[in-house]
């Protein structure tokens, strides 16, 4: 057959797939996995075993949002089954986005999904919106030559973050560098480090203790400690970029955003968990969840794609291949490519601390999650990068995270303490 | 008869059907988004929006980098279109190269920008041959206001004088060679010729070219978002990050809603401002 000739088949089996002779084909749309290698890997390694015909498709997540809501008010949908963080798919609660699932909670509960894992697949309803998927956090991750600067008596894997701002200092002293990155670009992940690292480490606390006397230590202790950080990471959006370039030789991130740095140079690295301050360690375990869309034209074919990734053996491929680590019970082999298991180790070494302090993600925020987010990175932005005063800056953003609260009626969730109502800002 | 007085409104047709559906219905639909909270008519979006932490900055870096560019383009353009003007060989290949510019998109400009001014640009590396600076100077960063505000100041010049190179060039061929030679014949030199003949009948074609390239610099985002990330806040970049990271559209049409209004009054200004008397055309 001519290239010409191909083409023009092609064409006709796209018009068909529309009118019906591919109906079977289940589309998966996912804001997770983007990048063309893991889409691919998607695509060839991980759907390979499953039962019935599943496109991969990714998208941003603002447009992922913008065509869930289309098809929704049309009325009329081609997606019939979603893969997003917990934070995306919360807002398609309200937007009618999900099909409850809850004839796939037994499957997910008998291959060993935690039940703390599953409560937060229902989003602040009494059904099941989503199935987890998939679980990531944030980690730290240092050039080895970096590792001559550390100051003396200090643990990297139960490093304080006064430890590490001297650490920072002793690589400026000595180098000139500031080496030290935070992913607080556009579109960078840093409401996550101050929501579910920063905050809870001096405060226990993320919303409640928003403006306390300890907030008002901890951002002036951050500030004395951002004097030794690499002024860019205002742009940084994934910290494995600036690490390969070797623009900073210290860098906090979500795992899936150090990885490639990781496995292109393995011997080069080493992870371990973020700092610790007055109330432990904070971290913040991250969830992707699959759900499906009301009215999906494939309603089977989803619900069977989603038995096939909750699989073991699916899970243990997705951590091998894309680094994202099983939420059901599956042993990871011992040998691992070397990025990855510098990954694993480093979630591992989060989640064994002894002063581990989990932070849960925000529930019940539905489309307000974006606005809380802002609080935090505007808070940041005018303490740290505009130098206004942190008490007035901390109350000012009060107001307006206290709306966030009232608005959406979100009770406070861990680690601060449980709330009756509307999370109050003290 | 009929068929004549008929025939312009057939021809403006698919032009008014094409801006009704594609301007004048998402016009509507922004106003309305803006002054509702919930489907109920409010001013919560502009209260929001007005309270918001960079809404003074991005209001006063859009003004100030329209002040900026603005004059400096014109002038610019002004002495790149007299200098076209009056080449006798090669005038098209000048002019074509000059506007290439025109043909980038504006994300891609500012993308080129920061390959030039970034920590390992080029910019620094000629810096560095040259003996100047020991090593990579940053200047792009939030601690660095100055030069990030010139780097973006560059950028926009670079890519968008050639607009209104064109326009004036446009005007320039309109005006008729007589008055010039007659002018010289009674003794003007080559500047007072300038100054009050070609000036002066060009002044439409700087109406139109003002007012085209301010529309443009107070949309001005993607150079911006390129060069600056979230470092220097503009009007049209706020009205994007409330739509899409913030995800609350109520207060990026709003945002819109301001630029649009502050466009329009810049329109105005120009046109009560470099109005022409007919007679005054050449």
């Amino acid at each position: 057959m001519t290239a010409l000739k191909r083409l023009l088949a092609a064409t006709a089996l796209t018009g068909a797939a529309i009118s019906g002779a591919f109906a079977q084909e289940t589309i998966f749309l996912s804001t997770q996995l983007r990048p063309v290698e893991e889409a691919t890997k998607v695509r060839q390694i991980i759907l390979k075993g499953a039962p019935g015909p599943v496109a991969f498709v990714v998208e941003e997540p603002s447009p992922f949002q913008t065509r869930m809501d289309a098809e929704t008010q049309a009325g009329k949908r081609t997606i019939s089954m979603v893969g997003a963080l917990h934070g995306e798919l919360s807002p398609l609660v309200g937007s009618k986005g999900l099909d409850p699932v809850d004839d796939l909670v037994a499957t997910a509960k008998a291959r060993g999904v935690p039940d703390a894992m599953m409560a937060l697949g229902k989003l602040g309803t009494d059904k099941q919106m989503y199935i987890p998927w998939m679980q990531a956090t944030y980690i730290m991750a240092a050039k080895k030559e970096a590792l001559q600067y550390l100051p003396a008596g200090a643990d990297i894997n139960a490093l304080t973050y006064a430890q590490l701002k001297d650490w920072a200092k002793a690589i400026q002293d000595k180098t000139g560098k500031r080496a030290l990155g935070f992913p607080a670009g556009p579109k960078g992940l840093m409401a996550r480090f101050f929501q579910g690292y920063l905050y809870p480490s001096f405060t226990g606390g993320v919303v409640a203790t928003y403006k306390s006397a300890e907030a008002e230590a901890m951002w002036t202790a951050f500030k004395d400690l951002w004097a030794h950080v690499n002024p860019n990471s205002a742009s940084y959006d994934f910290m494995q970029e600036p690490l390969m370039a070797g623009e900073v030789m210290i860098a906090f991130d979500h795992v899936a955003r150090l990885k490639e740095a990781l496995v292109a140079a393995p011997n080069d690295y080493v992870t371990f968990p973020a700092p610790s301050a007055g109330k432990g360690r904070g971290f913040m375990p991250v969830v992707a969840g699959l759900g499906i869309a009301p009215g999906a034209p494939n309603r089977a074919g989803a619900a069977a794609a989603i038995d096939h990734l909750l699989k073991p053996e699916t899970q243990i491929a997705m951590a091998r291949e894309l680094g994202f680590f099983p939420v059901v019970k599956a042993d990871l082999p011992a040998d691992l490519p070397g990025g990855i298991k510098l990954l694993v180790e480093g979630v591992a070494k989060t989640q064994g601390a002894k002063d581990a302090l989990v932070s849960l993600l925000p529930v019940g925020l539905g489309a307000k999650g974006g606005e809380f987010n802002k609080v935090y990175i505007d808070t940041f932005q005018a303490i740290i990068l505009r130098g206004a005063p942190v008490r007035a800056t901390l109350d000012a953003q009060a107001v307006t995270l206290q709306t966030i609260m009232n608005e959406t009626k979100a009770p406070c969730w861990a680690p601060d303490k449980a709330s009756a109502g509307a999370c109050k800002v003290n | 008869m009929t068929k004549t007085r008929i025939m312009p409104y057939l021809l403006i047709a698919p032009a008014t059907v094409f801006l009704l559906a594609l301007f004048v219905v998402p016009l509507v639909q922004t106003i309305a988004l803006a002054f509702t909270d919930n489907g109920a008519a409010s001013l919560t979006n502009f209260r929001k929006m007005a309270g918001d932490l960079n809404f003074g900055l991005s209001l006063r870096n859009t003004f100030l980098l329209v002040l900026a560019v603005i004059p400096l383009q014109l002038c610019l353009a002004l002495m790149m279109a007299m200098m076209v003007q009056k080449l006798e060989k090669g005038r098209d290949l000048v002019l074509w190269i000059l506007i290439i510019p025109l043909g980038i998109s504006d994300l891609a400009a500012g993308l080129v920008w920061l390959t030039i001014l970034q920590d390992r640009g080029y910019f620094n590396t000629v810096l560095n041959m040259l003996g100047l600076v020991d090593g990579p100077v940053n200047w792009l960063s939030y601690e660095a206001p100055l030069s990030l505000f010139v780097g973006v100041v560059l950028a926009e010049m670079w890519r968008a004088t050639a607009i209104v190179l064109v326009i004036l060039i446009a005007g320039l061929q309109l005006i008729p060679k007589e008055y010039s030679e007659a002018a010289e014949v009674f003794g003007a030199g080559a500047w007072t010729r300038f100054r009050k003949i070609t000036l002066p009948l060009l002044k439409p074609s700087i109406q139109s070219a003002l007012i085209l390239r301010t529309v443009l610099a107070f949309e001005v985002f993607a150079v911006v978002y390129a060069l600056s990330g979230r470092n220097f806040p503009v009007l049209v970049g706020e009205a994007y990050a409330w739509q899409h990271v913030n995800q609350n559209n109520g207060v990026a049409a709003a945002y819109a809603i301001l630029v649009m209004v502050i466009s329009l009054a810049a329109t105005v200004i120009y046109i009560k401002a470099l109005r022409t008397k007919p007679e005054m055309n050449p």
